[in-house]
């Protein structure tokens, strides 16, 4: 066997019988998916309204007709005026309707439960589409890419952003710095072994583990949580695989600045979880931060990584459209690498 | 011994860390087949210039030859031609007894015939045979370090480092650490040891004791314990270090 293939054995032997922390790695991943996928969405379907009614009309016979059978309303009957700031302050209602006919027009009023923001906003939505197609000319809303606005569909590129710099960047650098630790990269580097060698027997194990986790994934993505499947799932593999290349670099170079595991670990955390969550547009749209924070979520490869994946896997679209996100991971990836083995060979 | 072939020279070696120096102007020679007990306290300077013998760190200035190869320009060519053994008994823990020696051996670039016999060998002498497929993290600290010993050496290297080989195990078992490194000794590999326990610079052939980043005193342990006047090697060294600026 030669030297690579036996540093790559030893690693991977070593990742084998390390039974939790394999669980972990692959149970995490599918965990966030599902969990992201499903329990937690940000969709509002469960609107409870109530309604005023100053006089009776088909019109509004025919919008409380839609509340009762609509599947995002919860109707919770018709009230008297004076009954509407008890049943929102009880909560027993999120919005109420005020119904009122002006010579002959009818006039709507809503009144909604603003202590959550986000619901009160896409409630409000709902309510006036239903009462403005009932009553006015519908307005015709087309959703693209999403039609069904399933938040799994934004979701699912934001984890994947996350778990591969969190597992790839993570794991490698607690790996190195673990055998800092123990004594073992230094008896490595008073071998005949080259540093490069080395550094490779450290990567392609991870890499190995990052393609399985994320087989995984996209397996997961495109069955249970139903994103439609097309060819240009090649084109989110092969960008996936640059994003890897580039959080394993990350990894490198964190193990060549941390002396120990905790430090290795807090600094991946820190470097990475925090921004990756709050800066990478996985939840919170970049185009609505301040000018300043926008300008610092570039630098974080997870920002361009999701937003290319959103538009591979989301919206479908060519590879012509990510141009921009393929070019500054590719730049970011050889940044880091060099400096990262440049500090690596720099012990010296 | 002073007529055999000199498998360690060193000239002058410093090694400054920004204003300050570590190792300071050091020379030594050490011969085939000898124990060379390099002393000190901890910061002195020992590790830093052990470090330069092994190729894991340049001198800022000075020369040395190492198995006959420059420290400088061929570090790579010493890599070959020495074993070093960790003062943490340094193996991977998730492997076992096996798969240690066996990943060690490949990468000093032994064949696998040559490993199996080696390690047949290296088994039955250690009395190891039946814990070859235990994990290292299972076994006693005393079968580690033997372990480590056996990794560092089961490619005959010319040289081989112990940096401080015998910290936190009990005296039995020391001592028959130190029948191991005679028996390599024996068989012409030159031992080059950092310690701390005085008692063990007796077994050494020479011993050298650095201060402060110099080496104070070298000379075979019988002829430093005449010359200071002292009955033990732990006298000698709290003479030869009473002055020291550099410890912790």
């Amino acid at each position: 066997m030669s030297i690579f293939q036996s540093l790559i054995k030893k690693e991977i032997l070593h990742l084998l019988r390390d039974f939790r922390t394999i669980i972990v790695v692959l149970v995490i991943p599918v965990v966030l998916l599902l969990l992201f996928g499903f329990a937690i969405s940000t969709e509002v379907n469960n609107v409870r309204v109530a309604a005023v009614v100053e006089q009776h009309t088909n019109e509004t016979r025919h919008i409380l007709e839609q509340f009762r059978t609509n599947t995002y309303f919860t109707f919770k009957g018709i009230i008297p005026f004076d009954e509407i700031e008890n049943i929102l302050r009880k909560g027993d209602a999120d919005a109420v309707v005020i119904f009122r006919s002006e010579l002959g027009e009818l006039k709507h009023q809503i009144i909604v439960d603003a202590s959550n923001t986000n619901m009160a906003q896409t409630s409000t939505a709902y309510l006036e589409s239903v009462i403005s197609s009932a009553t006015g000319i519908p307005v015709v809303t087309n959703t693209l890419y999403n039609p069904q606005l399933k938040s799994a569909y934004n979701f699912v590129p934001g984890i994947m952003g996350m778990i591969f710099i969190l597992i790839c960047a993570m794991m490698t650098s607690v790996s190195i710095v673990s055998e800092k630790e123990t004594g073992t990269m230094n008896l490595l580097l008073v071998s005949p072994v080259r540093p490069w060698t080395i550094i490779l027997g450290k990567l392609i194990p991870y890499f190995l583990l990052s393609c399985i986790i994320l087989t995984l994934m996209l397996i997961l993505s495109y069955t249970v949580l139903g994103i439609p499947f097309s060819f240009s799932v090649i084109n989110v593999i092969w960008i996936t695989i640059l994003y890897v290349i580039l959080a394993l670099a990350l990894g490198l170079f964190i193990s060549t600045i941390a002396s120990t595991q905790v430090s290795a670990l807090l600094v991946s955390g820190v470097m990475f979880m925090i921004p990756v969550v709050l800066l990478s547009g996985m939840i919170f749209p970049v185009e609505n931060m301040p000018l300043v924070l926008q300008w610092f979520s570039c630098i974080i490869p997870a920002r361009w990584y999701i937003s290319a994946m959103r538009v591979l896997m989301i919206q479908q679209l060519p590879i012509k459209y990510v141009l921009t996100e393929v070019v500054v991971l590719s730049v970011m990836t050889m940044i880091v690498l060099v400096l990262a083995i440049k500090k690596f060979n720099a012990k010296k | 011994m002073m007529d055999k072939e000199i498998v360690i020279s060193v000239k002058g070696l410093t090694k400054k860390f920004g204003n300050f120096t570590a190792v300071d102007h050091i020379s030594l020679e050490v011969h085939r087949g000898e124990i060379f007990g390099f002393l000190g306290a901890n910061g002195a300077g020992k590790t830093t210039a052990m470090r330069m013998l092994c190729g894991l760190s340049f001198p800022t200035s000075g020369s040395g030859m190492v198995s006959g190869y420059d420290i400088i320009s061929q570090a790579e060519e010493i890599k070959c031609h020495i074993g070093y053994m960790s003062q943490k008994f340094s193996l991977y823990e998730n492997l076992t007894v096996w798969e240690n020696l066996n990943l060690f051996a490949t990468i000093y670039g032994m064949n696998s015939k040559t490993i199996k016999e080696k390690t047949d060998v290296a088994f039955k002498t250690l009395g190891m045979e039946n814990v070859q497929n235990v994990l290292v993290k299972e076994i006693p600290l005393g079968w580690k370090q033997k372990l480590a010993f056996t990794a560092a050496t089961l490619h005959s290297p010319d040289v081989v480092f112990l940096d401080e080989p015998t910290g936190g195990v009990d005296p039995s078992t020391r001592r028959k650490f130190w029948e191991m490194i005679y028996r390599a000794s024996s068989e012409g590999m030159t031992v080059f040891v950092t310690t701390h326990y005085l008692d063990e610079a007796e077994y050494c052939n020479r011993v050298s004791i650095m201060v402060d980043g110099h080496i104070k005193a070298l000379d075979s342990p019988a002829r430093l314990k005449q010359q200071y006047h002292a009955k033990t090697m732990d006298e000698v060294f709290r003479i030869v270090a009473k002055d020291a600026k550099r410890s912790d």
